[in-house]
């Protein structure tokens, strides 16, 4: 018998009693959503900014400091000034040097100030959202839920399936549970919401 | 017994500051776990749910498991099968070979940690580097991870580093955090951005959609999976879940659970590889099917590895991850490892106060201290409890049958704890009294007292 072929037939000989499926609960609404998700997003260690429209936030996010850093990318169609084109890019270890990068993402939680980055966003490069130094996402403010259970009624992953949840910038508490921004992603994230 | 846990944690609890500083840090990352989970009028209902779905899915893994092998598959990932940590081993060397793979890059697994994965590599050339900060600092050390969530938890911040100084090179004397994980991010992402291939755990894999999710506070599985164009993810079987929405319950209790954060700073979905690369799943076994036949046993596979029940527990903070002779330390491991091998983990079900802690933090219920006791009757069962303790329970339940006999056994132990208190650390209670003071014994027992305050009161005596 192969692997697949022991492991399933001692599955199916284990003998659990079959049990339904719960029903999930119902999460309390709590407050208004876009209110409570910028404030979960300072508080998870990243800046939130509110801006009424495309106009507002290509002068905000043009006035961040690590904007003003050499090497940039914008996939965010209202942030012009990138410099660097991804598509231009073969090897995504080219990226290493990379300052920043602003992504648009597709929603954003108010629970705790995640924003769901899917992977067409990205572009060609997945690396995108993790390697540079600093980050700056984009929410329409009408795509914020108000918890990841509603969060998850909205999401589908369409094919190439990949898409990721990020929350602030990167963190560590591995010594002596002392919290550091900037593990291994990005040292700073700042969270825009349009509308 | 040689891997008996007193006999374990003897050198931890030997050096007092150090013990306490251990038991602080602990609790405080279980205070803000208590405070995340108050942020969520609906937690209790949430883990209701969380052990729901769990219960539901290991009703019918194999049905589970089959859905998420044949969606991944459509997805275009390759999906292998491992009885056991051999097999397992083998199969993540054959891929790597075929790929003349030369440097690994590994986010936390704690399942490639019991199937010892790294020293498989290692032995065949393959250069093995832990990402995860507490992983890379044990692994420098050379030490297994002492915590689940925080491997390195027991290590003093002036101990890193010197540790850095010795393996890194960075100049004596840093104990900074900031500048020590700044040291760290410098290193690894040189590893990153050299290594041909990385590999993931997986937290929950989606049979509805054939993909799989993993959560990082670091960025490192996502750095690891992005830059090498090999991906590999090691899995139990007891990690599928039966549909993508159940996500939005079990995401909602995990970081919260583990360090009291809303959720974790990188939530990822794998659901095909990355263009012109490889994916791929090893759905491993090693005795955990075993485990769900027996459905006293069950539960314990429900575990989602948050670490709360190690957080919580005071004989964990109190002794330390590496007085537990099995690789899961705390509660959750001394159910585990007992389930696979009591006789040689015979003292672990023992490593507890059984005040139930552990239970009531669980964010998908495990029922952690009923198994211990479960555990605790079993190892009774099959004489694996060390001859003076067995004794002792045969003498204490003979007494106890017998109240005269009770209260003049007591009597008696009052007067020889007052007449000579130096005597009991002794007798069988010596290890009890390690690091520890005896209270000053009363004359009367609690019995005596009640029968003073109630003689003449009839009404009372209910
Ligand atoms: S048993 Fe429960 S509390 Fe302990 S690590 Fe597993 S999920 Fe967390």
């Amino acid at each position: 018998m192969t692997a697949r072929e022991t492991i399933l037939a001692a599955l199916r000989a284990s003998g659990a009693e079959p049990v339904p499926a719960p029903p999930h609960p119902v999460p309390v609404k709590q407050g208004d959503p876009v209110a409570r998700f910028l404030e979960s997003v300072t508080a998870v260690g990243g800046q939130s900014y509110r801006v009424p429209d495309l106009a507002a936030l290509a002068a905000g996010v043009a006035k961040l400091p690590a904007w003003s850093s050499p090497r940039r990318v914008s996939l965010v169609a209202g942030i012009p000034g990138g410099t660097v084109d991804l598509e231009a890019v073969d090897d995504p270890h080219e990226l290493a040097d990379l300052d920043v990068a602003a992504i648009p993402g597709e929603l954003g939680v108010a629970e705790n100030g995640a924003v769901w980055l899917k992977g067409e966003s990205l572009g060609p490069h997945r690396a995108v959202f993790v390697i540079p130094e600093h980050l700056v996402l984009v929410v329409n403010a009408a795509d914020i839920v108000n918890d990841m259970q509603e969060a998850y009624g909205r999401i589908t992953l369409p094919r190439p399936g990949y898409g990721v949840f990020v929350s602030g910038p990167s963190k560590t508490a591995d010594i002596e549970q002392s919290l550091v921004i900037g593990a291994h992603g990005a040292r700073s994230c700042a969270v825009f919401v349009v509308g | 017994m040689i891997h008996s846990h007193p006999d374990k944690a003897r050198a931890f609890v030997a050096d007092d500051e150090r013990a306490h500083w251990h038991d602080k840090a602990l609790w405080f990352v279980r205070v803000k776990r208590d405070r995340g989970a108050a942020t969520v009028p609906e937690w209790e209902a949430l883990r209701t749910a969380a052990e729901g779905i769990k219960a539901h899915t290991l009703s019918r893994l194999g049905a589970y498991l089959e859905e998420f092998e044949a969606k991944a598959a459509a997805n275009g990932i390759q999906v292998h099968w491992a009885r056991d940590g051999e097999e397992h081993n083998r199969i993540v060397h054959g891929i790597l070979e075929r790929h003349r793979v030369s440097l690994l890059v590994k986010s936390k697994s704690m399942l490639t940690e019991e199937l010892h994965l790294n020293p498989y590599l290692e032995a065949r050339g393959i250069e093995v580097v832990d990402t995860d900060l507490g992983e890379r600092i044990v692994q420098l050390a050379g030490e297994p991870p002492s915590h689940i969530v925080m491997p390195a938890i027991h290590r003093k911040k002036e101990e890193i580093g010197e540790l850095f100084h010795e393996k890194l090179g960075t100049p004596k004397g840093l104990s900074d955090p900031t500048v020590l994980t700044g040291k760290a991010r410098v290193h690894l992402r040189e590893k990153f951005l050299s290594a041909q291939a990385g590999l993931t755990g997986v937290n929950f894999a989606i049979a509805e959609t054939g993909g799989f999710v993993v959560v990082t506070n670091e960025g490192n599985a996502d750095m690891g999976t992005t830059l090498p164009r090999v991906h590999v993810a090691s899995m139990g079987i007891e990690k599928v879940i039966p549909r993508l929405a159940d996500l939005g319950v079990f995401l909602r209790l995990l970081a919260r659970s583990a360090t009291g954060q809303p959720v974790s700073s990188y939530t990822t979905h794998f659901h095909a590889p990355l263009p012109g690369g490889e994916l791929h799943v090893v759905i491993v076994d090693s005795g955990r099917s075993q485990m769900l036949s027996e459905a006293h046993r069950r539960k314990a596979l429900s575990c989602i590895r948050c670490g709360a029940c190690l957080n919580t527990c005071p004989v964990y903070r109190r002794s330390g991850g590496y007085s537990y002779s099995y690789l899961i330390p705390g509660p959750i491991g001394s159910v585990l490892g007992p389930h696979r091998d009591l006789a040689g983990h015979a003292s672990l079900p023992f490593a507890s106060s059984l005040c139930g802690s552990c239970t009531d933090v669980c964010p998908v219920k495990v029922d952690l201290h009923h198994q211990l006791l479960v555990l605790r009757q079993e190892a009774g069962e099959e004489k694996l409890i060390p001859l003076g303790k067995r004794l002792g329970m045969k003498a204490a339940a003979f007494a106890m049958a017998r109240p005269g006999l009770f209260r003049a056994g007591g009597r008696f132990a009052r007067w020889v704890l007052r007449a000579a208190p130096g005597l009991a650390r002794f007798g069988p209670a010596a290890v009890w009294l390690r690091g520890r003071e005896l209270p000053e014994a009363p004359r009367e027992s609690f019995a005596d007292l009640y029968d003073r305050e109630t003689a003449g009161k009839p009404e009372e005596r209910s």
